[in-house]
């Protein structure tokens, strides 16, 4: 469930649009403003005042606030107002580059997205970058990576609920065979993985559970520095308890563990509308802490007050 | 495609008991004496209306149905009926347009609920890898081909081919993420560039390579493939299986072969021959209209 909060009465994009025009204007910016609208309206709400902005001002809202924010800040705000769809194709293209490669953000991407929202990142995927976003996954990773990853950023999974115990059982034995022989790549592995259905997985899962004993991730940890076996047990955890993937990035993000830098930011624009709530939920039994409390002693600012803005504290 | 379903009709409509078996009579080839008094049918003759029958039927069902279902069953089929059929995946896989392709994996999902790449699993020979590749595509449309990369990528596949094992083809990861992923003109840029590089066109070296050549020309030539499987299902002794892909090929492709004005003469002369031969068979009198 969503922790944006938008008012009961919304004002009309063209209102909202004047006073993010307002904003912009004079000496110095009115981030209050700024946050006080756009961390409280939803994507179609977004995408109009982006459209009304536009057509009032001539000018794309998004370079405006290139142009008069900065830092974290700024790129929380970009990546907030942008479609959730566009937004995903630009941390996309951003994790193919060579500087800002990030096979993480891929697997993020192709896992813990429903595969209706995963067609439209490939549709807008196409329309930015006149290109796909499988041939520059493809183009861009390698060895084991690269065979991992296309599948999964390919994939159509169906999206029922139907699930077969027989076929559950017999995938648990094969990936448990697969594990056992420290054949992480091997083909089976990579099918069941990324083409199966979640509820499927899910099933598979809970029968290798039961049947040998150890969760999979658990077998996976065999060798705990290796980075291939950390991304597989990403989209395990991706795929089937996403909510506990983006806890685990928080809390690494907020304790400064690992090199995701922009990782507080990223997790919370993009589920900001999808299931924060499951997330600070997670968040809070792990860490004893809440969502809030954290991000609160960990950032500063406007930064932080967007943030809060997107996960709930605070009114509509 | 084929039968006069008008005149059929109209005889059959509008005969009285008389009449009719004067029809049945004057029909020796479907219809002979029998010692009992009556007119019966001939076995073998009727087996040929009743296929003829039938491949209208499929024809007529094949053009009903939406293309994205139609797409799906074709597709679901060729799955269930084994590696002589993997052409037809790939031809779907590779002919459609990439949302007409996304749409037939959207009808699976309704029709089967399961994805085309999980029924893919059924399938145990080396081809699946390719399949499941060419089934999960949604290449980018537009225009704009890196002429470098289309070069690079043409020696990549032409030392796949050529310096490699041509039995690993199937397995070799690289040509097939440059011919699963890379949009089409892509894919034409680069067989050009192989045909300018090495004087042989890349489909001629996947000669006998089966589902990669038709995977090529599919993508690249799709004319060439089209007129392939339509030459093959008019000739002389062509199995039950080339006939049907006759009716698959002329119902989905349509447009484009009106378009292209490429319907050979040949098809429309077997065609209305066989049924011509038929109808003067079956009804002896000179009275249709």
């Amino acid at each position: 469930m969503a922790t944006l909060k938008v008012p009961v009465h919304v004002p009309s994009p063209s209102e909202d649009a004047e006073q993010l025009r307002k904003a912009f204007e004079g000496w110095g910016t009115n981030e209050q403003l700024i946050i006080d609208i756009l961390a409280h309206r939803n994507a179609a709400q977004r995408n109009s005042i982006r459209k009304v902005y536009g057509e009032a001002y001539g000018e794309d809202l998004l370079k405006c606030l290139e142009k008069e924010l900065t830092s974290d800040f700024e790129r929380a705000v970009l990546l907030f107002t942008l479609d959730p769809a566009e937004r995903d194709a630009h941390l996309a293209n951003e994790a193919t580059k060579k500087f800002t490669s990030s096979n993480w953000i891929l697997m993020e991407i192709a896992c813990s997205r429903s595969s209706h929202e995963l067609l439209n990142v490939k549709r807008a995927y196409h329309a930015r970058y006149k290109k796909s976003l499988e041939e520059d996954v493809a183009h861009h990773t390698t060895g084991e990576y690269r065979k991992l990853l296309v599948p999964l950023v390919s994939a159509f999974r169906y999206e029922g609920e139907e699930v077969n115990m027989t076929l559950a059982k017999s995938e648990a034995k094969i990936l448990h065979d697969k594990i056992s022989d420290k054949h992480y790549t091997d083909e089976e592995v990579i099918r069941i993985v990324s083409t199966r259905s979640k509820a499927q997985l899910n099933a598979t899962l809970n029968h290798y559970n039961t049947s040998f004993g150890n969760a999979i991730n658990k077998d996976l940890k065999a060798d705990p520095s290796d980075e291939f076996l950390k991304l597989l047990r990403a989209v395990i955890k991706c795929l089937t308890t996403p909510e506990q993937y983006f806890e685990k990035v928080l809390r690494q993000a907020i304790n400064k563990l690992g090199s995701d830098e922009w990782a507080l930011t990223r997790v919370v624009t993009t589920r900001a509308e999808v299931d924060m709530v499951r997330i600070k939920e997670a968040y809070q039994r792990r860490n004893s802490i809440p969502l809030e409390q954290a991000i609160a002693k960990d950032t500063s600012g406007d930064y932080e007050k967007f943030l809060l803005a997107l996960i709930g504290a605070g009114d509509a | 495609i084929g039968v006069d379903e008008k005149s059929l009709i109209s005889i059959l409509t509008n005969s009285n008991e008389e009449h009719k078996r004067s029809l049945r009579k004057g029909s020796s080839k479907l219809f002979i004496e029998d010692e009992n008094g009556f007119e019966r049918w001939d076995q073998s003759s009727i087996k040929i209306l009743k296929h003829q029958f039938n491949r209208f039927r499929d024809a007529v069902v094949l053009s009903l149905l939406h293309p994205w279902e139609r797409d799906a069953r074709l597709i679901e089929k060729a799955i269930r009926k084994g590696p002589k059929h993997y052409n037809v995946i790939v031809e779907v896989a590779c002919t459609r347009s990439s949302d007409q392709l996304l749409g037939a994996r959207k009808a699976y999902h309704s029709l089967f609920h399961h994805s085309i790449e999980e029924h893919l699993t059924h399938i145990k020979g080396r081809e699946r890898k390719l399949l499941v590749a060419l089934v999960s595509a949604y290449r980018y449309e537009g225009t704009g081909v890196n002429e470098d990369v289309a070069k690079s990528e043409s020696q990549i596949l032409y030392e796949a081919i050529n310096n490699g094992d041509k039995n690993k083809l199937l397995d070799h990861e690289d040509a097939i993420m440059i011919l699963a992923t890379r949009s089409k003109q892509h894919l034409q840029a680069l067989y050009r560039h192989y045909s300018q590089s090495y004087d042989k066109n890349l489909a001629q070296d996947l000669e006998g390579e089966g589902i990669l050549k038709d995977t090529v020309e599919c993508l690249c030539t799709p004319q060439t493939y089209f007129t392939r499987v339509l030459e093959a299902a008019v000739k002389e002794d062509a199995d039950e299986e080339s006939k049907r892909a006759l009716t698959r090929v002329i119902v989905t492709q349509k447009e484009q072969l009106v378009k292209e004005g490429f319907v050979p003469n040949k098809i429309q002369d077997i065609l209305l021959g066989l049924y011509k031969d038929f109808m003067l068979a079956s009804i002896a009198s000179g009275d249709i209209k």
